[in-house]
C-alpha cells in the first residue's frame, strides 16, 4: 500500500471528506456503546439531546465550550506557526491564579480599587501570566533548539504542582474548611450570565470576540502573514524578510495569553476561585479543538461547541442509560482521527499493489 | 542485436496529468541509450516504473526476454538492473566497501564476508577502470569519486543494465570526462547504460541511441551520429527555440557593491575563506564551480542570510545590512538556489508570495494592516509582466511548474510596487543562485533574457552557476570558485572551458 499526492482535489472530495469522518467516528463508537450493552440508536438521541436538546442543555454546553474556545485559540496561533504549545493547560493554570492574585478577596477584602480598575488589570495580569509561561520555551526553542513539546508539557506539572503549593499556602480560603481552594474573587469583578437561571456567562462573548479578533490578524496583519509563512516555511519566511524570531515570540505570547485568559474567564464566569479540579484538561483539548477545525479560529468556535455539546451530552446519557461518560472522549478522539485521515485523503490517494 | 531489456506500452497517469504515454523503448546489448527530455517530460517516471518504484497502469516490461514483476526494486536488482541516482545514497561516515556491501548480506548472516567481498569489489572495479580504495571513509571522497562508489555499488550487485541519472550534474569537466572513459570501458565488457539527461553535446558525445521523451510521449528516436543538436532540441521542446547569445556589456559603471576580505561561518567548504570581489553596475560576473565550494555561502552572504565574520562588505559605498528585508529595501533583487524550499512559501497563495519581501514598505501595509488591493493589484501585474501561468493569483505557490515558479520569483524580485520612487525603480544589484537549474530551455532562456535586460538597465549582476555553459554565455566576467575561495574575476574572452574546468578542480 502506498500514498500517491493527487494533483488536484476534486469538490465533491472536500465534502465528502468531514460526512465520511463523522460517519466513521459514529460507526466506531456505535460498536463500544453495543460492548457496553445499550441499544446504538438511544444512547446517540440521549446524548444528543443531552447536549443540545433543550435550553437547559444549550446553556450547559455553552458554558463549557468557552474555555474550550479559549485553549483552541491558543493552540490554533502556536500550531499554525509551528510552535507546538502543550502547554495550554499550566497556562490556564498560571492564568487563573494571576486573576484571584489580583482580584482576590485577600484578607477578607482584597485590593481596594474601583472594579472598572481592577477588572481589566486583572484579566491583563492573567494574560500576562500565560504569556510568559510560554516566552521561555519559546526563546528556548529558536536560540538553542530545544524542542519546545517537552518544555511545555513538563512546565504543566511545575506549574500543577506550584498552584497546589499556593492554594495550601499564601492563597489558601481561610473559609474553606481546609479543602485547598484559593480566595475567591470579589463579587464585582465576577462576569455576569448571559441568560437568567443558567450558568452560560459573558465569557462566552470573550471568547467569540477573541475568535474574530484571531480570524482579522491571520487574514488583514503582516503579522498574520509572518505567522502563516513561518509555520509553512521557515526558512523561505526569512529569506522574504520575514523576522522569524521576533514572530515566534509574538506568537508565544499571544497564545499563553489566550490560555491564561481561559482561566481567568473559567474564575470570573464560573468558580470565582481556584481550585486544583478546575480544569479537566481543557488545555489539552485545545489541541483537539485546534485540530479538528484545520487551524482555522472561525472553525475554532464550531468545533469548541461540539465538544462541548459531547462531554455535556454524555453526562445526561449516562446518568439514564449507563454507558461510561468515556464514551465522550472516544468519539471526540475518533473524530480527530477521522478528520486527520479524511484531510490526508483528499490531497493523497491510496494505492494498492 | 540483442535485445536486453524491453518496455511495451508504458503508461502512467496521476489524476489527469499523463505522465508516461505508451512509451515502449528496446535496449540493446553493449549501448549507450541517451534518454533525453525536459523535466516533467517523463524521464524519471519511466524509470522509477523500471526500478518498481510506480506500477505502471498499462504495459510491461522484459529483461533478458523474462518478465519483470511490477512494483518491486528487489526484483529489478535481481534481474540485473542498476541504479545510480542523480543524489547519491551513501553514507558518509562507513568505508567505501562497507557502502558497497550494504544491504548485500542477509541480517542473519552471523560475520561479515568481507575478505571476499573485497576480493570481489577490487576485482569488479579493476575490469571496469573504476579504482577505489576500499578502506577510506565515503565523506573523504570527491564527488566525482563518490560517483564512482554509486556505480561500484551496482555493478557488485551484479547489475548487467545500469541506469545511470544525470550523472554529470554534480561533475567537473574533467571528471565528466573520466566518467565517459568509464561508460565506454562498461560497454566494451558488455554492459548496456541507460542515460538519463537533458545537456545535448554530452549526449551527442557518449550515447549511440538517443530517445527523446516529450510529455511523457516518445517522440523521437535516432542514432547519435545521425542527428544534430538542433534537431534534438526541436524534438525535445517541439517548436524552435532561440538560445541565449552572448551580449557585450553597453556601459559598465561604478563599483555597487565591494567584498573586501570576506569570511562567514560555516561548515567544510561551505563559507567564503578570504574573499575579495568588486561587483559593478551593468555587468554581470559569473561564479562558476563545483557546488559545494562556498557558493552557498556567497550567495546568502549578499542575500542577508548569513553575516560575514571577517572583512568588509560595502553595497553602494554603505556596510551591508544584514537583513532581507533591509537589503531589499536598499535595491538588492535576489533569486535563491532552491526555488521550493526558499523562494517561495509553498502553502501560502501565490499573490502574497509576490509580494512577500516587500509586504513591509507603505506600498502595501499600513500600521501592520496589510492593504490587499494594492497588493493584489501588484501580483497582477507580476503575473502579466513576467508570464507566471497557472492556476491563478490565489492559488497556493506549490501548484506553479518550476519554470512559473521561478518567474514568479524574478518578477517578485525585479519588479518594484508602481507607487516607488524614481531612482528605486530598478534594482541596483541583482544576486542570482542557478536561476536556471531545473527549467526547460524556453525558461532558461526567459530567464537568462531578463538578467541581460536588468544589466543592460545598469544593474550589477551576480551569478552563481554550475552549468559552465550559462557562465560563459552570460558573463561579462568569470570567476572560479574553490574550497571557499574565489578565484579572481578575469574577463570571460580570456578563460577557455579547460581553464575553468582545472580551476573547478583547485589546481
Amino acid at each position: 500500500m502506498r500514498l500517491e499526492r493527487r494533483h488536484r482535489t476534486s469538490r465533491a472530495a472536500l465534502v465528502l471528506a468531514p460526512v465520511g469522518a463523522v460517519a466513521f467516528t459514529l460507526l466506531v463508537s456505535a460498536l463500544l456503546v453495543l460492548w457496553a450493552g445499550a441499544p446504538v440508536g438511544r444512547t446517540y438521541a440521549l446524548l444528543l439531546q443531552g447536549g443540545f436538546g433543550s435550553v437547559f442543555a444549550w446553556s450547559e454546553t455553552l458554558t463549557r465550550a468557552i474555555p474550550l474556545i479559549l485553549t483552541g485559540l491558543a493552540a490554533t496561533v502556536a500550531f499554525k506557526a509551528r510552535l507546538f504549545n502543550i502547554g495550554a493547560e499550566g497556562q490556564l493554570y498560571a492564568g487563573a491564579l494571576a486573576a484571584v492574585a489580583v482580584g482576590g478577596m485577600h484578607g477578607g477584602t482584597g485590593f481596594d480599587l474601583p472594579p472598572w480598575l481592577l477588572f481589566p488589570l486583572m484579566m491583563a495580569a492573567a494574560a500576562l501570566a500565560g504569556a510568559l509561561l510560554l516566552l521561555g520555551p519559546a526563546l528556548m526553542k529558536s536560540r538553542l533548539g530545544v524542542d519546545e513539546v517537552v518544555t511545555t508539557l513538563l512546565i504543566n506539572f511545575i506549574v500543577l504542582l506550584g498552584v497546589s503549593a499556593m492554594l495550601d499556602g499564601p492563597m489558601k480560603d481561610p473559609s474553606a474548611m481546609g479543602w485547598p481552594q484559593s480566595v475567591s474573587l470579589q463579587s464585582e469583578l465576577e462576569l455576569s450570565k448571559l441568560i437568567a437561571q443558567t450558568r452560560v456567562h459573558t465569557g462566552l462573548l470573550w471568547a467569540a470576540g477573541l475568535a474574530v479578533g484571531v480570524w482579522l490578524l491571520f487574514k488583514y496583519t503582516v503579522i498574520g502573514f509572518d505567522i502563516r509563512a513561518v509555520g509553512a516555511n521557515a526558512r523561505a519566511a526569512a529569506f522574504a524578510g520575514v523576522p522569524v524570531t521576533r514572530t515566534v515570540v509574538c506568537v508565544a505570547l499571544l497564545s499563553g495569553a489566550l490560555a491564561g485568559l481561559a482561566g481567568a474567564i473559567e474564575v470570573a464566569g464560573r468558580t470565582s476561585y481556584v481550585t486544583l479540579d478546575m480544569s479537566p484538561g481543557y488545555g489539552y483539548s485545545g489541541i483537539v479543538i485546534a485540530m479538528l477545525a484545520g487551524l482555522h479560529p472561525l472553525g475554532v468556535l464550531a468545533a469548541g461547541v461540539f465538544v462541548a455539546g459531547v462531554l455535556v451530552g454524555a453526562d445526561t446519557m449516562s446518568r439514564a442509560i449507563g454507558v461510561p461518560t468515556y464514551i465522550a472522549d472516544v468519539i471526540v478522539a475518533a473524530s480527530l482521527i477521522a478528520v486527520l485521515v479524511a484531510t490526508l485523503l483528499t490531497q493523497y490517494r491510496v494505492r494498492l499493489k | 542485436m540483442n535485445t536486453v531489456l524491453s518496455l511495451r506500452g508504458i503508461t502512467k497517469r496521476f489524476g489527469a496529468l499523463v505522465a508516461n504515454d505508451a512509451v515502449s523503448l528496446d535496449l540493446q546489448a553493449g549501448e549507450v541509450l541517451a534518454l533525453l527530455g525536459e523535466n516533467g517530460a517523463g524521464k524519471s517516471t519511466l524509470m522509477s516504473i523500471l526500478f518498481g518504484h510506480y506500477v505502471a497502469d498499462e504495459g510491461r516490461i522484459e529483461v533478458f526476454g523474462r518478465p519483470l514483476p511490477p512494483g518491486n526494486p528487489k526484483a529489478a536488482l535481481a534481474a540485473g538492473v542498476g541504479m545510480v541516482h542523480q543524489h547519491f545514497t551513501l553514507a558518509d561516515n562507513l568505508s567505501v566497501l562497507d557502502n558497497v556491501l550494504m544491504g548485500t548480506e542477509p541480517l542473519w548472516q552471523p560475520f561479515s564476508r568481507r575478505s571476499a567481498a573485497r576480493a570481489k569489489l577490487l576485482d569488479v572495479a579493476q575490469r571496469f577502470g573504476l579504482p577505489v580504495q576500499p578502506d577510506a571513509k565515503v565523506g573523504s571522497l570527491s564527488v566525482g569519486e563518490r560517483q564512482r562508489v554509486e556505480i561500484l555499488k551496482a555493478l557488485y550487485r551484479d547489475a548487467r543494465i545500469l541506469i545511470l541519472d544525470e550523472p554529470t550534474a554534480v561533475l567537473t569537466p574533467q571528471e565528466s570526462e573520466a566518467l565517459f572513459d568509464t561508460l565506454t570501458q562498461m560497454v566494451a565488457q558488455g554492459l548496456s547504460i541507460i542515460f538519463i539527461s537533458h545537456k545535448l553535446p554530452e549526449v551527442l558525445r557518449v550515447s549511440h541511441r538517443i530517445a527523446v521523451l516529450r510529455g511523457g510521449r516518445l517522440v523521437a528516436e535516432a542514432r547519435a551520429d545521425h542527428t544534430t543538436q538542433a534537431q534534438l532540441a526541436l524534438w525535445m521542446v517541439g517548436h524552435a527555440i532561440e538560445r541565449t547569445v552572448r551580449q557585450p556589456p553597453r556601459q559598465i559603471g561604478d563599483a555597487v557593491c565591494v567584498l573586501d576580505h570576506v569570511r562567514t561561518a560555516g561548515s567544510g567548504h561551505d563559507r567564503l575563506q578570504d574573499v575579495s570581489l568588486a561587483l559593478r553596475a551593468g555587468e554581470i560576473v559569473a561564479v562558476a564551480g563545483v557546488s559545494g565550494n562556498g557558493q552557498v555561502a556567497l550567495a546568502e552572504l549578499l542575500s542577508g542570510t548569513r553575516r560575514a565574520i571577517a572583512g568588509t562588505v560595502r553595497l553602494m559605498g554603505r556596510e551591508l545590512p544584514p537583513s532581507p528585508a533591509r537589503l531589499v529595501q536598499r535595491g538588492v533583487a535576489r533569486i535563491p538556489e532552491d526555488r521550493h524550499a526558499v523562494g517561495v512559501v509553498g502553502d501560502l497563495p501565490v499573490w502574497e508570495n509576490a509580494v512577500s519581501e516587500r509586504l513591509r514598505s507603505r506600498a502595501f501595509s499600513r500600521w501592520l494592516w496589510v492593504r490587499r488591493g494594492a497588493a493584489k493589484a501588484h501580483a497582477r501585474s507580476v503575473e502579466k509582466a513576467y508570464d507566471v501561468r497557472g492556476a491563478g493569483l490565489d492559488a497556493p505557490a506549490r501548484a506553479l511548474s518550476g519554470g512559473n515558479m521561478q518567474k514568479l520569483i524574478l518578477g517578485r524580485a525585479l519588479m518594484a510596487p508602481a507607487s516607488a520612487s524614481a531612482n528605486k525603480r530598478t534594482p541596483r544589484l541583482i544576486v542570482a543562485h542557478q536561476p536556471t537549474w531545473g527549467l526547460d530551455i524556453g525558461a532558461v532562456a526567459y530567464v537568462q533574457q531578463q538578467l541581460i535586460a536588468a544589466r543592460d538597465a545598469g544593474a550589477a549582476v551576480l551569478l552563481i552557476s554550475d552549468d559552465l555553459d550559462e557562465v560563459l554565455t552570460l558573463g561579462d566576467r568569470v570567476a572560479v570558485m574553490h574550497g571557499g575561495e574565489l578565484g579572481e574575476a578575469r574577463p570571460a574572452a580570456a578563460w577557455t572551458r579547460e581553464a575553468i574546468g582545472l580551476a573547478m578542480a583547485g589546481s
